[in-house]
């Protein structure tokens, strides 16, 4: 027996050492950093200090952070809960039980925006958007004269890209929890006098309960990192008009080469996540 | 059974996936010798794509001839595809490290103090000393770009350069505006730029470099073009504190608000925050005739040669070079920065002695001279005006004349920062989202919350 245990641990020992040095050790390191004035240049990147927490008490009087905050949660909220949730969850409603090539047409469509890589996506809408782009174009026919979509619009621009990329994954994880729902069930309600809505109320939502947590979960902490598409579309601006918090760090570590301020930044960036979550779970109350 | 198999398969294809990265990690460093045990010379510097100047400078027989003359040295470039933001934070990360660091790095001259104060840079006050060309040949104030805080020389000069404003000569004469221009005030600049756009539609009057993607460019050839024209100056280097509030700045925010949300003369917001603005305004629209003036560097000319990117028969015919004005013609009526490149040595450089033969070879009048003819840029060496095809280019005597009146970004390593401040800032303000007195007051507030209560001043 203990000879066994003992063979068991030598096999164990490569995952733990791989977790301990792609996993733990990396996020340790980013806690202290936090708390330090690691800078990429200047006399600051010669001597590593520990500063305490003087990163965070600067972002705090930082009016920036502040601002990013903001519009961090005006991204999450419109990108990710009220956009690709609602309306992933409504896609999946009229698809279901429709034929077969409805379902793989439509699908066809809303999933070529969830496979194509950020970057992609990025482009594709800095096409659409621009001056001489196709939204442009389009309104033209009707008479409209151009609207500098980026620079008018920002956000709403970014938050646009973010629920065409996104909203195929609430979509497929909503019509696999509509699809285990016994059929008899909605029946049953039927004869029992439910209208459509009650049936959605009462029996549909509860039963994919789970499934709406997980997700929501899932693309908010998703949306909380999205980088590369508000990066590529704006770069956060114009002036500080997209700079949600990814973006926001980016600069405070690449830009002004601060990367003590920018791993504490990014430390407040995981404690929205958790803060999130924790909300979703508790609001729906479901045991994970 | 078979989930046991399973279970061993997979650790022994962990482990062996762990052996295998343990092995690579291993396997880079420490080369400092090739197979051939030639010493390699490694030389970093940004590159803006493939039909890069500096690129071409080097495969144009430079460095055939000095292997040539040095059997035991090979040389490699490795250019950095990035913008010049990108370029600095990934430069710093290669010099970081022994195992990635080059041996020869091309460092903007904004960026050399901060670096050697980090200590990724080898001092070359040793290396100067005995090499006699430094002494009579380098321009002795574009030293001072090279000079550490603590006094030491941390890179060679390989370029200099000025800013003014670059014009459409055909565009200015058909709204009636005199030929040479020759702005008094930054009241004319905005004057002429209101008569393009009133008899010009279609033409873009003035382009300004404001986005921030376009990074240090926004600091030196918009803001501080301006600002040094001013009676203010960025940095009082009798008090060593940065001016992070005065007139003159409000000033300078003021005139670019006129110029992109008053007078809506400058370019469109999709184009000025773009950060390949520059290249569209030199590349595109002014050889289209769709730009009159643009406010940019001395080598921005050297597009529209015959060797350059978008070529303009008969340029000096079409184009001028004319010297920003003072912001009310006040002494010395003209204003210009000036910046440039270096060629450093990182600290963690393997090959230091052939990478210092090298740069020796590099910067010799008649190689330094090349560079600066092929790119055109002005020249560090004072020499370089007796090699044939120096002086002759177009607009090089204008360029040349602007460096009497020329003034340096302040000389310390917290430049960085603040110039990163101003240049969010600058794009605040041209993109009509803050105005000139909050943008004051927001650098007022950013720069002493980073940098601390004693090093600022408000005058």
């Amino acid at each position: 027996m203990k000879r066994k245990s003992k063979g068991a641990f030598l096999f164990l020992t490569p995952s733990v050492l791989l977790l301990l040095i792609f996993f733990i050790v990396p996020i340790i390191l980013t806690i202290y950093f936090a708390f330090t004035n690691m800078a990429l240049t200047g006399s600051a990147a010669r001597n590593l200090q520990f500063i305490g927490f003087q990163n965070f008490t600067n972002m705090f009087q930082d009016p920036d952070f502040r601002i990013s905050v903001w519009r961090t949660l005006v991204f999450l909220i419109f990108s990710a809960v009220i956009g690709q949730v609602i309306l992933g969850f409504i896609l999946a409603l009229l698809m279901k039980e429709k034929n077969v090539t409805f379902r793989r047409i439509i699908g066809i469509i809303v999933i070529a925006g969830w496979v194509t890589p950020e970057i992609v996506v990025a482009f594709c809408m800095v096409a659409f958007f621009s001056d001489n782009g196709t939204l442009n174009q389009i309104i033209g026919w009707f008479g409209i004269s151009p609207v500098s979509w980026l620079f008018s619009f920002p956000m709403v621009s970014v938050i646009i890209a973010n629920i065409w990329h996104g909203t195929a994954f609430s979509m497929m994880v909503y019509q696999s929890a509509l699809d285990e729902i016994p059929k008899d069930i909605e029946e049953a309600a039927t004869i029992d006098g439910a209208n459509n809505f009650k049936i959605l109320r009462y029996i549909t939502i509860p039963m994919v309960k789970g499934s709406i947590v997980t997700n929501m979960m899932l693309v908010t902490l998703q949306t909380l990192g999205v980088f590369t598409l508000i990066y590529t579309m704006t770069g956060g601006g114009p002036g500080t008009s997209t700079q949600t918090l990814p973006v926001f760090m980016y600069n405070q570590a690449f830009v002004n080469y601060q990367f003590g301020y920018g791993t504490a930044i990014s430390l407040v960036l995981l404690v929205i996540g958790i803060v999130a979550s924790l909300f979703y779970m508790k609001s729906m109350k479901v045991k994970v | 059974m078979k989930t046991n198999k399973l279970k061993v398969t997979m650790t022994a294809a962990m482990a062996s996936l762990l052996l295998l990265t343990t092995a690579c990690s291993s396997g880079n460093s420490g080369s400092g010798a090739n197979a051939e045990g030639k010493e390699e010379v490694t030389i970093t510097f940004r590159s803006s794509g493939s039909e890069d100047t500096l690129t071409k400078y080097f495969e144009s027989g430079l460095i055939d001839k000095f292997e040539s003359e040095n059997p035991d040295i090979k040389i490699n470039i490795a250019p950095v595809l990035a913008s010049e933001g990108d370029y600095t934070s990934k430069i710093v990360l290669q010099m970081k490290s022994p195992d990635t660091a080059p041996d020869i790095v091309a460092e903007d001259t904004s960026i050399i103090k901060s670096d050697a104060a980090a200590g990724y840079l080898e001092p070359l006050d040793t290396q100067v000393a005995g090499w006699s060309d430094w002494q009579d040949k380098f321009i002795a104030n574009l030293k001072s770009g090279v000079t550490g805080e603590d006094g030491k020389i941390y890179g060679i000069p390989a370029t200099s350069d000025t800013r003014g404003i670059w014009y459409n000569k055909e565009l200015l004469a058909e709204a009636g505006i005199a030929v040479p221009f020759q702005p008094a005030s930054w009241e004319e600049v905005l004057e002429a730029a209101r008569t393009i756009k009133d008899k010009l539609p279609g033409v873009t009057p003035l382009n300004m470099i404001v986005g921030k993607s376009s990074g240090e460019g926004v600091t030196m050839q918009t803001l501080e073009m301006l600002l040094y024209g001013t009676n203010d100056t960025l940095y009082n280097n009798d008090t060593k504190k940065w001016v992070v509030s005065s007139a003159g700045l409000l000033d300078s925010f003021k005139f670019i608000n006129q110029v992109f949300n008053v007078d809506k003369t400058g370019p469109t917001m999709q184009v000025a925050l773009n950060g390949q603005a520059g290249s569209i305004a030199f590349q595109q629209l002014f050889p289209q005739g769709k730009l009159a003036m643009a406010v940019d560097g001395s080598w921005a000319g050297s597009t529209w040669f015959e060797n350059g990117a978008a070529p303009i028969e008969n340029v000096a015919d079409k184009m001028g070079f004319a010297p920003f004005p003072t912001q009310n013609g006040q002494e010395p009526g003209a204003i210009t920065m000036s910046g440039g490149w270096a060629w450093s040595i990182p600290a963690e450089a393997q090959n230091k002695e052939a990478a210092w033969k090298f740069l020796e070879f590099l910067m010799n009048q008649e190689n330094a001279t090349a560079r600066v003819v092929a790119e055109g840029n002005l020249s560090p060496r004072s020499d370089s005006v007796d090699v044939a095809g120096y002086t002759d280019r177009t607009f090089v005597a204008e360029a040349q004349a602007l460096l009497e009146v020329a003034q340096f970004r302040p000389a310390n390593d917290e430049y960085a920062t603040v110039s990163a401040q101003l240049q969010s800032l600058v794009e605040s303000v041209a993109s009509g989202k803050l105005a000139p007195e909050a943008a004051v007051q927001q650098l007022n507030d950013n720069v002493t919350r980073s940098l601390g209560e004693d090093k600022v001043e408000v005058k």
